[in-house]
């Protein structure tokens, strides 16, 4: 499975005005990866794909915020 | 910072007075996907995002400007010795109480530039798939000008033109598989 989310190292200036911050995150949901999706995905049960928004494991995103750590599934 | 060559990107020649075909290039000029709001918009979106497609995006919107250019010297030299009657026939006769000849950020319809044709979400991928659709945008609205212009000269600069927009959605589509590639894993060409 690919990851949800990636890190990239900005440039860091000697006179940045503000405390950096190091890393920054940025989304890559799964949709990006699937392609064309192919018959037979795995599926939730039908109650939990009602709360999760899709009935496949390959296309659910799950999203927290980058600021929170350790909050994600 | 820019250094300025003081030539074109490509020649434009033109063949005939036509300030109706101005008209319609002016689309491209100050249109929502005209290159004016590609050039701002990469420019601007080259902030924030990933180090690794900042040089693309400044690439990109600098060779914007540039076509911008392409197109304002299209649309004065096809305008510049026409008289206000000339002009009213190619309904250009608004522009002209509000412009006298002079070029303006506008639609072929007349509406001003405005920065919402822009966005910066923030959001790479967000924002390289507006880019991409605007490249794909710019390369239609070529065609259609290209269909009803007459002027060989004109087209053959705006085949140059649409081709650039094909390539930079290509360089864009890249930009989005580099971000997609996982950290750590090897890159095989």
């Amino acid at each position: 499975m690919p990851t949800h989310r990636k890190s990239y190292h900005p440039y860091i200036s000697p006179f940045d005005p503000c405390p950096p911050i190091k890393t920054k995150t940025y989304e890559t949901p799964a949709q990006l990866y699937l392609g064309f999706q192919p018959k037979g995905l795995d599926q939730y049960q039908p109650s939990e794909a009602l709360k999760k928004g899709t009935l496949w494991p390959a296309l659910y995103s799950p999203y927290t915020s980058p600021y929170e750590k350790n909050k994600r599934e | 910072m820019w250094y300025y060559e003081k030539k074109l990107q490509y020649p434009v020649k033109v063949s005939t007075c036509n300030p109706k075909l101005a008209k319609f290039l002016i689309e491209q000029y100050g249109g929502a996907d005209g290159e004016l709001a590609a050039a701002l918009r990469y420019l601007n979106q080259r902030y924030t995002i990933p180090d690794k497609v900042i040089g693309l995006l400044n690439d990109i919107g600098t060779e914007e400007f540039a076509h911008l250019e392409m197109i304002a010297t299209m649309v004065y030299k096809l305008t510049k010795d026409a008289t206000p009657e000339q002009l009213k026939e190619a309904g250009l006769g608004a522009h002209y109480a509000n412009h006298d000849k002079a070029l303006y950020y506008e639609n072929a319809a007349g509406a001003p530039w405005t920065a919402t044709y822009i966005q910066a979400k923030g959001d790479p991928i967000a924002d390289l798939y507006e880019d991409i659709a605007a490249e794909e945008k710019a390369r239609a609205t070529y065609q259609w000008i290209i269909n009803m212009s007459d002027d060989p000269f004109i087209n053959d600069s705006l085949t140059f033109l649409r081709e650039r927009e094909i390539i930079h959605s290509q360089r864009f589509r890249e930009a989005v598989e580099i971000l997609k590639e996982e950290q750590g894993k090897k890159r095989i060409f």
